[in-house]
């Protein structure tokens, strides 16, 4: 396994960005987005987050699935 | 202040960050087998990786608290740190200097010194280097337990010792690859929680129009001219000091801030060029500050903005009724800006994310210099003067010894830094001591092959001095004699701070610039060509980038990045 940190970074951003898309969905109207000016940050959030965790875990899994890919630069 | 209520939520999403931060380091400490690796990671990091980390390592608690703090001070100007600053030195480092760092093969830029000088230089700048780091951790550690006294409610003490512990497991788990990959995350996380804030800060200034208009207002309580737009142009009113709220004029913006602080900071600090060193051929070392420049030019969107909302909105409220309050003295209390708005704007959830997002900007701050500590240490002091000749596993253990030890010492500085009102102007300050000298010395050391070792460490003592001199000399209007200045006497007033530093480090620069070239007139150079070869640009073989396709060649995405920050110069003229 090579070390991708695209992986760590999709698994976080999805975990977190799941999480909050629950919490806005459960926390609909409720007076903590006063804050806010009334917009449920939560879920707009919240879901871009999960988009992009989910494009960067697509992205590490495919590299992965290549095997090593031949990237070898010149070095001097 | 501290009526903000922190949920359940919030505080799971710090844990998965900090479980994450943790195991990535246990995962990479399989990969770090001899102390090279763990030091420098063995170069083999691709390019948009240190790219982020490049950037990133620099995205820490200074430019998070004080670019917010600096944006409702002074305004877009602040915007100069990027455009003027930052911009062109990462240009320039990737394209000129950099094939001497990764081509000499030296582990560090003291190591540098050693090859194309002598062993007295690189022994000052080693000390002056690890004596820098100490200080910039220490702040960094300090802003992140004042964050969570502020933020949780929690002791200053205990927040003091948590953060320590957590730098002190995961660095010492994954060593620099470790700092590096948290910094790639960190940087995402910056993004992902200021976003939201910036979002609905706007929208309560009523759009950037709205904040155009109240930013007027505060340039007219602020007595200056017409048509009060200080606040929103960069370079209209840089004519004369007292025209423009930073107090300075473009000569002293140029010279002290754009050449000699930016090319100084991001050219000769090893922190930032250490990341750049880890990457796995030339070419993709060349291309890390180009990489990072790209993001670098749009941060101020992030981190200056809200700070000039901040302002905008003190001058008149909105409806979200946020305004900077005022510390005991009258003044507004401008350094807590942004973890304040944090609190204000965003309701359990993302207020999780934010949250984490500055504390992740914390530790990358403190991870990146005690592991740059640990390398300067273990190398060009331990290694060079203490004990020579060791195994390749003494020096490893020592790597780890010097991590614990400088998170401790670091502790002690977070304690030195709570003393200080300002930390932006102090670590300022230490810049125009130990980086604006170093950078005419390297300026002379890569390009003129006549400059001497024996010049080159007097012309450093001697930037040193004119630094030290300077600040004795002089002081910012306002302040009084001691650690601000003028403890020498008085010669001269700056309108700012931030003029004085300027005007250091432009005095420093230019006295280790002159002493270096008479020194080196009078001097025999020690060094025979061959010796300099690949460390001088004369003697240095061009580099031919056979196989890298012309539009990912350093020259064009240099020249690609310049023109941007160009744009960016008109637009917000």
């Amino acid at each position: 396994m090579q070390s991708d940190i695209r992986f760590p970074i999709g698994l976080l951003f999805t975990i977190i960005g799941v999480l909050i898309t629950i919490f806005g969905l459960a926390t609909r109207g409720a007076e903590i987005y006063a804050r806010s000016l009334g917009i449920n940050i939560n879920i707009y959030s919240g879901i871009c987050l999960t988009v992009f965790g989910v494009i960067m875990l697509v992205m590490a899994i495919r590299a992965q699935k290549k095997g090593k890919k031949p990237v070898q630069e010149k070095s001097l | 202040m501290s009526h903000i209520q922190v949920g359940v939520i919030d505080y799971l999403i710090m844990a998965i960050y900090v479980l994450f931060v943790l195991g990535i380091g246990w995962v990479l400490k399989r990969y770090m087998k001899t102390s090279a690796d763990f030091l420098t990671s063995g170069k083999s990091i691709p390019a948009w990786i240190t790219g982020l980390a490049f950037i990133s390592t620099n995205l820490g608690a200074l430019e998070v608290i004080g670019m917010g703090a600096s944006g409702a001070k002074y305004g877009i100007a602040t915007c100069h740190f990027y455009w003027v600053g930052a911009i062109p030195a990462m240009v320039f480092l990737g394209v000129f200097m950099m094939p001497f760092y990764y081509g000499s093969k030296a582990r560090s830029v003291p190591e540098y010194l050693k090859l194309r000088f002598n062993e007295k230089t690189r022994a000052f700048n080693a000390i002056s280097f690890a004596v820098m780091t100490i200080f910039a951790s220490g702040i960094s550690m300090f802003a992140m337990s004042k964050l969570m006294q502020i933020l949780l409610g929690w002791d200053f003490n205990l927040s003091l010792v948590i953060s320590a512990i957590i730098v002190l497991v995961y660095t010492f788990l994954g060593g620099l690859t470790s700092a590096i990959y948290n910094e790639v995350l960190q940087f995402f996380l910056i993004v992902a929680g200021f976003v939201p804030l910036v979002f609905i800060a706007l929208k309560d200034a009523g759009g950037w129009t709205g904040v155009q208009e109240r930013l007027h207002m505060v340039a007219q309580q602020a007595g200056f001219s017409q048509p009060f737009d200080q606040w929103t142009r960069g370079w209209a009113h840089m004519g004369s000091p007292g025209a423009n709220p930073m107090g300075v004029e473009w000569f002293g913006l140029i010279f002290g801030l754009g050449f000699v602080l930016s090319f100084g900071y991001w050219c000769t600090n090893f922190l930032v060029v250490q990341r750049a060193m880890a990457a796995k051929s030339m070419s993709a070392a060349r291309n890390t500050p180009l990489i990072g420049a790209i993001p670098k030019m749009f941060i101020p969107i992030l981190v200056i903005l809200p700070g000039m909302i901040a302002m905008a909105l003190t001058a008149h409220g909105g409806p979200g009724g946020f305004a900077i309050p005022k510390l005991p003295d009258g003044t507004l209390d401008y350094n807590n800006t942004i973890p304040l708005m944090l609190g204000h704007y965003l309701p359990s959830g993302v207020l999780g994310l934010g949250l984490t997002a500055l504390m992740a900007s914390f530790m990358s701050g403190m991870a990146g210099n005690v592991t740059a500590f640990n390398t300067v240490w273990t190398y060009d002091i331990y290694q060079s003067y203490l004990r020579p000749g060791q195994s390749d596993k003494h020096y490893l253990a020592m790597g780890k010894i010097a991590t614990v030890f400088g998170i401790i010492v670091s502790m002690g500085a977070a304690y030195v830094a709570a003393s200080f009102n300002n930390i932006m102007d102090f670590l300022q300050l230490i810049f125009a001591f130990v980086n604006a000298p170093l950078f005419a010395t390297f300026l002379l050391g890569m390009f003129w092959k006549r400059a001497t070792g024996n010049a080159a460490f007097t012309g450093l003592l001697s930037g040193t001095l004119a630094a030290a001199l300077h600040h004795g000399l002089t002081l910012p209007a306002g302040a009084h004699a001691g650690i601000k200045g003028g403890w020498l006497g008085m010669v001269h007033t700056y309108p700012s701070e931030m003029a004085q530093n300027f005007w250091a480090a432009t005095f420093a620069w230019t006295a280790c610039f002159v002493v270096t070239i008479i020194i080196s007139m009078v001097t025999r150079q020690k060094k025979s060509d061959d010796e300099l070869k690949g460390l001088v640009y004369s003697l240095t073989p061009r580099i031919k980038e056979t196989g890298v396709p012309w539009y990912s060649q350093p020259a064009t995405l240099g020249t690609i990045v310049l023109a941007v920050a160009v744009v960016l110069n008109i637009i917000f003229w």
